[in-house]
């Protein structure tokens, strides 16, 4: 394998915890909820999702497990400011805050535990081809369910009409409960999604990326998706772009660094966050595509009767 | 405008095949107006269908139907009021029923408790014959129920055809959807482009995608709420033949407006309602325009009273020739718009929605302030303001009532006090940047006071008031800040005939006491009523103005459609004179 392939393989690997979770949070967004625990409900269900392939040597159980585990975080999150109406801003910040907290304490016996990690899943014949193969045929099976996730978002934000209706109730849910649809139930899907997608991005990152545990381990991933699903103007294309533009530039500051170059590693390590939100902020600025892209009841209470 | 009585399309229909059936049905001397309306649907369906056609015709208690709704002592109180208080009300299969009332009489309360977005304290709700609990929309609507709102409930990030397609049941299909709603709309005399984002749309092309999106769900109960608010003439005449057609149909129609003359000219009952309780019924067909208003507001109908416009005013706002091409693919660009208002006078803007009113406001306001270089285009009291922003203009004597009085007039969530206190602030109730809180509740409550708006005190949040008693404060807060000069939108945009008319005695003692005042309205009638004098907006021109003694509204009806003689007769302002005037 060429330095080529290698570098275009880590850096679709840096991205594709961001592409779950971004993509999760830009559905769960564009209802019109902003739920600022992706971080907490990615390291929960990074770290339920390593106990339990750990203990039963199933790293298939354990990515549902992580699933599980980011919805069941999610829930809390739409009970509290879907059904009792609590701030989404604080609800979120204190996701997040508990969601970090759990994590380390339920991954307390597992630190010093190591996976030995997903297999890719290597087309006879077709990977073998130089540079393409790996590339296309040789990728892990996450990797590949990213790709279909970022499929599936597009088609149903733009050519479904349940996508039409969800993009309805992120800008006006009261016209939407006017002509008969049950606002909060799809905004608890749309959160329950959100969710179940930050645990897959959490189980990616300890199951297949690097399978260890590791006390908050997703350093900032979280924030960073969030960031993505804003500078991007919620538009799933500039998520994807966005979250491997992260990654890419986090893998080429290690090489940066291993060439021995003379600056702070600290200074190094920000230049992912920096980069990616310059450039989509850069490609994201006109003010036309912000309104009609962003959902305009976003972090506002609804209710349905009055 | 004015409405021919014209026999209906359902009249049209019986008087064609089976007149002689009717009469002897009806005896010989009965005109068909006698007739109560909710026979006609059922003997109408009996002559096309047969027996079998009648609905419910095992209903013994009513002669044939059972009344498509029916509302047994519905009450709804709010914190600071009682909105509907006992209300009993029946609508008749076919039966076109209009409700009657001052603002905040409750009756948008009413239809919304019947659609089930406001949920009763008290009541019951019958759906032919049979008692329902309407919880939601979505109940109302699988039992057949439609309903334009008086405030929109469109996604304004959609376009028209999206925004449709959320409220059809049928397949997915935008393209085939886009084009049946070319035709349909052309049918109705509604036209729309179905590509079109809702956000970009005048409020008059708005009600109509309210209107189309409610007729295609192919309703048995047909809500309109002030559906023709904003809309023409020519489109209100289309919609009635439609109502008509509909209503020959058999779908019941419940019909709200405050345009007296529509009423008699479609209805063929109305309920009328005081302070949430039905005080009255009548056949309004059988009624007068001031006979319905007297029923309405329990006495008589007020007339505004006109004195000699003061002579010699000098120019206020000078519009000096401005053009300006709008940022909206779909906007109008306005084209060398010349117009000067003196102090004294009432000049008012005709023309259909859509025309460059919106523009030309967001020009005069300055929500969308002019190019630097443009800044003489503008004028406001020998100022030339065309760079400055709204905050600036006002306070250089302008006054504004936009035409969107939810989320441009007020602000929805805050109070009435905070929403005064968002453009008269200059009036001392800001002290050493300290909100002087006693003044700002003083003024509140004068507008509330002058102006006769119903609703729970100062401290109510603008969006709980009903529609026209929010427009009767936007307006009291900016006539009560003694502008010198005023622009107010459709400032009679909903309120009710009573209300209308202290609107514009008040906008006619502004001027008398030497304000300059330009009204820009869709109603010709009110612009007669009240204007000195008389312009029309067509594709983003104007025309000349006319005094308006010496014209007509069948004149001024033609200019709508862009033919009018050029405005260079109207003299352009000196730049330089001006400038050197300031
Ligand atoms: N959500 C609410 N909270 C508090 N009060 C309300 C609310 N909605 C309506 N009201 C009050 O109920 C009364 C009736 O309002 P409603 O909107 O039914 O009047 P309306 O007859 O439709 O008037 P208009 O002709 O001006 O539209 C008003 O006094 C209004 O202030
Ligand atoms: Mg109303």
């Amino acid at each position: 394998m060429d330095t080529f392939t290698a570098i275009v393989l880590a850096t679709l690997g840096a991205g594709t915890p961001l592409v779950f979770a971004a993509l999760g949070e830009l559905i769960t967004e564009k209802s019109g909820v902003l739920n600022l625990g992706v971080e907490g409900m990615m390291l929960v269900g990074a770290v339920c999702g390593f106990a339990v392939a750990a203990d039963s040597g199933s790293i298939w159980l354990g990515v549902l497990t992580a699933v599980a585990a980011g919805a069941a975080m999610a829930l809390v999150f739409a009970v509290l400011t879907l059904t009792f109406q609590a701030n989404q801003v604080a609800s979120g910040l204190a996701l997040t805050i508990f969601g970090i907290g759990l994590s380390a304490f339920i991954g307390l016996g597992y630190t010093s535990v190591a996976l030995d990690g997903m297999d890719p899943v290597r087309i006879p014949v077709l990977s073998d081809i130089p540079v393409v193969g790996p590339l296309l045929f040789g990728l892990d099976p996450l990797m590949y369910l990213s790709f279909a996730l970022f499929g599936a978002v597009t088609w149903f934000l733009y050519r479904s009409k349940a996508g039409l209706l969800l993009r309805g109730i992120g800008e006006a849910p009261d016209s939407a409960h006017a002509i008969g649809y049950p606002v909060i139930r799809i905004r608890y899907l749309a959160v329950l999604f959100g969710g179940a997608m930050a645990g897959l991005g959490g189980a990616y990152l300890a199951l297949v990326y690097t399978p260890l545990w590791v006390e908050e381990m997703t350093a900032g991933r979280g924030w960073i998706a969030l960031a993505l699903v804003v500078f991007s103007t919620w538009r799933p294309g500039r998520v994807m772009l966005g979250a491997y533009l992260f990654g890419g530039v986090t893998i080429l500051q290690f090489h940066v660094q291993g060439l021995g170059i003379d600056l702070p590693s600290q200074l190094l390590s920000m230049l992912p966050y920096l980069a990616t939100i310059f450039v989509l902020v850069l490609i994201s600025r006109d003010i036309n595509t912000i309104r009609l892209n962003a959902p305009a009841s976003i972090g506002q209470a609804f209710h349905p009767s009055n | 405008m004015r409405f021919r009585r014209r026999p209906t399309r359902l009249r049209r229909r019986i008087r064609r095949r089976d007149y002689e059936c009717l009469r002897g049905a009806y005896g010989k001397r009965c005109t068909l107006a006698l007739a109560p309306p909710g026979r006609f649907a059922w003997l109408l369906s009996v002559m096309e269908n047969g027996v079998g056609g009648m609905t419910n015709q095992n209903d013994p208690q009513v002669v044939g139907v059972a009344p498509r709704l029916e509302l047994q002592d519905i009450t709804k109180i709010y914190p600071a009021v009682v909105a509907n208080d006992g209300v009993n009300l029946q609508v008749l299969p076919g039966e076109i029923h209009a409700v009657l009332g001052e603002n905040g009489a409750g009756k948008s309360t009413l239809m919304k408790i019947i659609y089930g977005v406001t949920k009763a304290d008290r009541g019951t709700v019958s759906w032919n014959g049979q008692e329902v609990e309407i919880a939601n929309p979505a109940q109302a609507r699988r039992l057949g129920i439609g309903m334009v709102f008086q405030h929109f409930s469109l996604f304004e990030t959609l376009t028209v055809v999206q925004n449709i397609a959320l409220a059809v049941e049928e397949p997915f299909d935008l393209d085939g959807l886009a084009r049946r709603i070319v035709e349909v709309s052309e049918r109705y005399g509604l036209p729309l482009d179905p590509r079109r984002l809702v956000h970009s749309l005048s409020v008059g092309e708005r009600q109509r995608v309210e209107i189309v999106r409610c007729l295609l769900q192919d309703p048995k109960l047909l809500i309109m709420d002030e559906p023709t608010s904003v809309l023409t003439p020519q489109a209100v005449r289309k919609l009635f033949e439609t109502l008509n057609r509909l209503s020959s149909e058999g779908c019941s129609i419940l019909y709200i407006s405050h345009k007296l003359e529509e009423i008699r000219e479609l209805c063929h009952k109305a309920t009328v309602m005081r302070g949430g309780k039905v005080t009255g019924e009548a056949d309004p067909r059988q009624e007068t325009a001031s006979s319905l208003a007297r029923m309405m507001i329990g006495r008589e109908l007020p007339v505004c009273q006109h004195a000699p416009a003061p002579e010699g005013g000098e120019p206020r706002l000078v519009i000096a020739g401005l053009s300006r091409t709008s940022d909206d693919p779909f906007g109008t660009d306005l084209k060398d718009i010349r117009l000067t208002v003196h102090g004294g006078e009432i000049v008012g803007i005709a023309g259909i929605s859509g025309n460059g009113q919106q523009e030309l406001l967001a020009a005069l306001s300055g929500e969308q302030p002019l190019d630097p270089h443009q800044t003489y285009e503008i004028h406001v009291n020998g100022e030339s303001v065309g760079n400055l922003d709204p905050a600036a203009r006002r306070s250089l004597g302008l006054g504004f009532v936009p035409e969107e009085r939810l989320g441009r007039g007020a602000v929805p969530a805050m109070s009435l006090a905070d929403n005064a206190l968002l453009t008269a602030h200059r009036a001392g109730m800001v002290k050493l940047g300290l909100v002087a809180g006693a003044q700002v509740r003083a003024f509140a409550d004068r507008c509330i006071e002058t102006f006769d708006v119903r609703c729970g005190g100062h401290e109510a949040v603008a969006k709980s008031l009903s529609g026209g008693n929010l427009q009767k404060f936007i307006v009291g807060r900016e006539l009560l800040q003694s502008p010198s000069v005023m622009i107010a939108a459709q400032p009679t945009w909903g309120v009710d005939v009573g209300a209308a008319t202290t609107i514009r005695q008040a906008l006619i003692d502004l001027r008398n006491r030497g304000v300059a005042v330009l009204v820009i309205s869709e109603e010709l009638e009110e612009l007669f009523e009240i204007c000195d004098r008389i312009a029309v907006i067509a594709e983003g021109r104007l025309s000349p103005t006319k005094v308006t003694a010496e014209t007509n509204q069948e004149e001024i009806g033609l200019w709508m459609s862009g033919m009018f003689p050029g405005v260079e007769d109207e003299p352009l302002p000196d730049r330089q004179e001006l400038i050197d005037a300031h």
